[in-house]
């Protein structure tokens, strides 16, 4: 069993013991625990279930790379899943449950599939689960939806807060162990600017549990040392539990700080997300150890050496009372002497090598009465739910058991993979290292800044050095070459001297035996959290998945959380040797940004609710929030959709709104439409180019509606431009329209039109903006007192400068509704009191604000298009009946090369009609007209569609607008709208113009 | 995230403070051209493997476009000058050409 032990434990604080529960347990910790050393030191050794076979697992690793131990942790509204419990610090209270689980963690019924795994290879579900295609969507998919996915979503918002923080630096240094610390102190020596961070809550990596001398001084004095010097220098920053995540371009790298994980009480954000920006980057992000493949490695008991070393000389764990250690190094007999100091026994270490004199840690195990079989392996572990023992066979043959081995836990070594992750993400390239069987950066290919310069340097063991002595020589070069990149001087410190006893060389081991059979290969885990065996990566290589990218997509061989951090190179190795081919030569698959998953709420930061979007507000609009207005937005402003009265219902309001706005007086607030100054020598011919039609005969004073297109010839905008004086205009855009179309101007100004003499301006926001509508408009606009409004001195399509009530207006005579209409712009600090004074005239002329849908109806009822509704990017004017809008005189516009490609022109293309249902009821917003006949996958032919539809009450039925192949030739004709669920709407075509076909109302 | 000069401000700043245009030195094909012309001025575009010559817009700064030359494999950046012109400057194309020999990009080298 695993226990506590009573002494050791360097890094904790036995004085303060910890309550937490697991899947609703009591259980007891110390400060300084991680929840995996927690659960060990309980006996938890059964943590998790895998993903495919729902196989009991138990902790395998110690730090990042762990790939089983993953727990839903705490509740509501800090509830988050897949927390690794080896990266989680225990604190008081703390709450976590396995996954993946039913009914529970230690009886699962999903663990049949493990029975029938010779029946769930590499690629079943690809192959399961596409024919017949009927039972795809309602047998195939439900099921496989319900298994996907590890733990639970959150139900709650998140109640924690987090926030962004930026970081400038010469030199950034990922990794706090004796690496980080000597590249940031080789570094800042010369004056600049360091950054060190480290995702632990220690210092000092590895190296304090390994052991060795640096200097002559035991390695944690060193470490220590290092540290109070570093916390000395004034340019030096130090961060531990922040994790340098990914490595940008040209420097940028982010860095997930966990600010209160491990103390839930204090106050203040949760994870804060470093956006740094380093002049040069140091990774010295160590090294994980691989994984041996053999039969039952992933039995709960079967774990990284290194781990079972780390639990027993920090935490003062044992993972039981006897453990076989299995390797193909020397590294892998430290954990035999830290189980032997620590008084527990180990049997026997099976190592895979067959050397011609021991190697100094054999000959150490040895003196230490530890029985060691070189060139032996395990064949298969024994155990269920906990390992019970094993078998031992020779590494050279196909398995057979030579002997049995009682005891409950196996310690297992297969080399060392330094973390290339951060090096890679920015186009770092990679070296095979052929005697230390592992992929290394390629210092001679590292990625590069913007002045092709190399920004990234790999030190210590993540650059391939494993040795302490090497390390601290890689670390103190890299840090030095660092600071004389961005432009420091190092000095000629020598680098510090590390010592650690002789090593044997490793031996490459991919499979334990070398020629273990079937029934082996089908248990000899890769990947532990996606259930790869060695058995589906050599099928997919069977199958003719020859890329190591469609191997691992296949397999889902490193897919899971950890990322293959653990099982990449081994599966790597296995598909080489089932190709026939080398490591090199198969190559990795792309390391990606986070290093280990960050929170979804540190790269949100504080852009939630409120600040995750700016709302853009008129002049008008706290008038609007206090008279009933419901808002839409539209852009990013708010506008009001209609005025709710109390009693009424937000239909009701509508149709009391556009009955009104035809019958009296109806106000809108029309201040978010755009409004471009474009001024200049050359604006009339510049707008000529932007606009389809003619806008540089235009006479001042007077305003001309224009319609916009892409050089694609797709309509982009619409809106009334108005000729101020001879060299300006005011062009109105629609309300989303303002930024885009000012942007689209600057454009061909800037890059095309450069030696044109024209300006523009946005002045969308210094005006505020009031339609005047409906016969009693000129009536409200007399009362208020001031300029002459009459169709005799301001007719319809004109504007004019003048006073209304004292205040200085600017007035145009221009209807989106089709009523006598007037459009009045004064200064927006004038836009309420404006508003204020026409609601007092309006009075008795029975005034009402009316909101967008008003609005909407008024222009479908007079057949105005919508740019969004009639356009969706397709269209062109020529399809909404606009020919008339296009000037024939002129030799260009943006577009009208493109309108005159053959499918443009073609008389195929659908046009606006006018559509009334046949009962007076609403048509289906989108509905598609369908067609005699079916198209190639067996639908109906469809003939058309509906761009907007509503109920006009001024007609009392519903109205359309659509587009309909051969529309306008076509009035009459009834069309079939099937909707939903089974509904079919029977409509006519008509003219798009339902209300005052010659436009009589509007120009009074 | 890159980080670019604006050559127009002067400002050097990350790349959230820009926005991409796409290819530079496009020629404008309107009324009258073939249609082979109108297509690759509308819809072909260069996809190289190194030197490219790209449009940018200082959107977050002073507003005004330029072009960058740039290497789509190393992210070095050769240079940035003013968008109102039809070709890369002389001396920038002498620049790339001591860091990127034998460097071709359409009917440049």
């Amino acid at each position: 069993m695993s226990t506590r032990l009573a002494t050791g434990g360097r890094l904790l604080n036995k004085g303060k013991p910890l309550q937490f529960t697991f899947n609703g347990k009591r259980l007891r910790g110390f400060e300084g625990d991680t929840l995996a050393s927690a659960l060990l030191a309980n006996d938890q050794v059964l943590v998790g279930r895998s993903f495919k076979y729902h196989r009991p697992r138990g902790i395998v690793a110690s730090g990042a790379e762990e790939p089983n131990g993953l727990v839903n942790l705490g509740e509501d509204g800090t509830f988050e899943p897949n927390q690794r419990v080896t990266t989680t610090e225990l604190f008081e209270g703390l709450s976590a449950e396995s996954q993946n689980h039913w009914p529970s963690l230690e009886f699962d019924v999903g663990a049949i599939n493990t029975k029938l795994s010779r029946f769930l290879p590499a690629g079943f579900y690809y192959k399961m689960f596409i024919h017949p295609r009927p039972l795809w969507k309602h047998v195939y998919e439900p099921f496989i939806r319900q298994s996907a996915g590890l733990g639970r979503a959150p139900k709650v918002p998140d109640a924690d807060t987090y926030e962004h923080f930026h970081f400038f630096c010469d030199v950034m240094v990922i990794g706090g162990g004796v690496a980080g610390l000597q590249a940031a102190k080789a570094a800042a020596v010369t004056g600049a600017k360091v950054l060190l961070v480290e995702q632990t809550a220690q210092w000092g990596g590895r190296a304090p549990v390994d052991g060795g001398t640096v200097d002559g001084k035991p390695v944690d004095n060193f470490v220590d040392e290092m540290i109070a010097d570093l916390e000395a220098m004034p340019n030096v920053t130090l961060r531990k539990r922040l994790m340098g995540a990914g490595v940008y371009d040209h420097g940028y790298v982010l860095g997930y700080e966990q600010l209160r994980d491990h103390a839930p009480e204090s106050s203040g954000p949760r994870h804060r997300l470093w956006r740094v920006r380093a002049g040069h980057v140091v990774t010295a992000a160590g090294a994980i150890e691989r994984p041996l493949s053999f039969a039952g490695n992933d039995i709960p008991g079967v774990m990284l050496a290194s781990a079972m070393r780390d639990y027993v000389v920090n935490y003062g764990v044992s993972a039981g009372d006897r453990t076989v250690v299995v390797t193909n190094n020397d590294d892998a007999y430290l954990t035999a002497f830290a189980l032997e100091n620590a008084g527990l026994r180990v049997p026997v270490i099976l190592d895979a090598r067959v050397l011609a004199t021991d190697s100094p840690a054999m000959a150490e195990a040895k003196a230490l009465g530890i029985r060691v079989m070189m060139g032996h392996g395990i064949a298969k572990v024994q155990g269920g739910k906990r390992v019970t023992g094993v078998g031992i066979c020779s590494q050279a043959g196909e398995g057979a058991v030579l002997e049995e081995v009682a005891c409950d836990a196996v310690a297992m070594s297969g080399g060392w993979s330094p973390v290339v992750h951060l090096w890679s993400h920015c186009g770092g390239k990679l070296v095979w290292d052929e005697a230390q069987a592992h992929f290394r950066p390629d210092v001679d290919k590292a990625p590069t800044g913007a002045a092709g310069e190399a920004f990234v340097s790999p030190a210590g063991a993540a650059a391939g050095d494993l040795r302490l002595a090497a390390v601290l020589g890689s670390a103190d070069q890299a840090g030095k070459a660092a600071a004389e990149a961005v432009g420091f001087k190092h000095t000629r410190a020598k680098a510090p001297v590390g010592e650690t006893p002789e090593e044997a060389p490793m031996m490459p081991v991919w499979l334990m035996p070398q020629g273990a059979g079937a029934a082996l290969r089908s248990k000899a885990w890769l990947d532990y959290q996606n259930d790869v065996k060695v058995s589906d990566v050599q099928l997919a290589a069977q199958e003719g998945f020859e890329s190591v990218e469609h191997a691992k997509r296949y397999t889902t061989l490193g897919m899971a959380t950890d990322q293959g951090k653990l099982s990449n190179i081994n599966g790597l190795a296995t598909l080489a040797g089932a190709l026939g081919s080398n490591i090199p030569d198969v190559g990795t698959t792309t390391f990606r940004p986070p290093y280990t998953p960050i929170s979804m709420g540190a790269i949100a930061g504080e852009a939630r609710g409120a600040v995750f979007q700016p709302i853009r507000r008129t002049p008008m609009h706290d008038w609007h929030d206090a008279n009933g207005a419901e808002w839409e937005p539209v852009g990013q402003w708010r506008r009001p959709y209609a005025y709710v009265r109390e009693g009424e219902s937000t239909h009701d309001a509508v149709m009391r709104e556009t009955k009104n706005a035809r019958e009296n007086l109806g106000l809108l607030d029309a201040s978010t439409l755009g409004k471009l100054i474009v001024k200049g020598p050359d604006a009339g011919r510049f707008l000529d180019m932007l606009y389809t039609n003619m806008m540089s005969t235009l006479k001042p004073g007077k305003c001309r509606y224009g319609l916009m297109c892409s050089e694609n010839g797709f309509l982009i905008d619409d809106g009334v431009v108005a000729r101020i004086d001879a060299d300006t205009f005011l062009c109105h855009t629609t309300t989303g329209g303002a930024e885009r179309i000012h942007q689209h101007m600057e454009e061909w100004l800037q890059t095309e039109w450069w030696d044109w003499k024209v300006w523009v301006a946005n002045v969308t926001e210094q005006y505020a903006q009031v339609a005047v509508v409906g016969p009693n408009a000129r009536k409200a606009l007399e009362k208020l007192g001031g300029m002459d409004v009459s169709k005799e001195a301001l007719g319809f399509m004109e504007w004019a400068d003048g006073e209304l009530a004292g205040f200085k207006v600017r007035v145009y005579r221009i209807s989106f509704s089709g009523e006598l209409s007037y459009e009045i712009a004064v200064d927006a600090g004038q836009g309420q009191a404006f508003w204020d004074a026409l609601m007092v005239v309006g009075h008795d002329l029975g005034v009402m604000p009316y909101g967008t849908e008003a609005l909407h109806i008024l222009r479908a009822e007079k057949g105005f298009i919508m740019i969004g509704d009639e356009t969706d990017g397709t269209v062109i004017p020529q399809d909404l009946g606009l020919d008339w809008a296009i000037s024939k005189k002129k030799d260009d516009y943006l577009g009208k090369r493109a309108q005159a490609r053959t499918h443009m022109t073609d008389p195929e293309r659908w046009k606006l009609v006018g559509l009334e249902t046949l009962s007076g009821a609403v048509l289906p917003d989108g509905a598609y007209a369908v067609g005699e006949g079916v198209n190639a996958n067996g639908q109906r032919t469809v003939i058309g569609r509906v761009t907007s539809s509503y109920h006009s009450p001024n007609l009392g039925k519903g109205i359309a607008m659509g587009l309909v192949l051969h529309g306008p030739d076509r009035m009459g004709e009834v069309l079939e709208f099937p909707g939903t669920e089974g509904a079919t709407f029977k409509a006519r075509i008509v003219d798009p113009v339902f209300y005052d076909k010659h436009g009589e109302k509007a120009n009074v | 995230m890159l980080i670019l000069t604006c050559p127009v401000c002067g400002v050097t700043a990350e790349e959230t403070e820009f926005h991409g245009g796409g290819e530079a030195h496009l020629t404008r094909h309107g009324p009258g051209s073939s249609d082979d012309d109108f297509e690759d001025y509308l819809f072909m575009r260069e996809n190289p493997r190194g030197v490219h010559f790209e449009r940018w817009r200082h959107v977050y700064g002073c507003g005004k476009w330029f072009h960058a030359a740039r290497c789509t494999t190393t992210l070095e950046v050769f240079g940035t000058y003013p968008a109102q012109t039809t070709e890369p400057p002389k001396d920038l194309q002498k620049t790339i050409s001591k860091k990127r020999p034998g460097w071709t990009w359409r009917d440049l080298a």
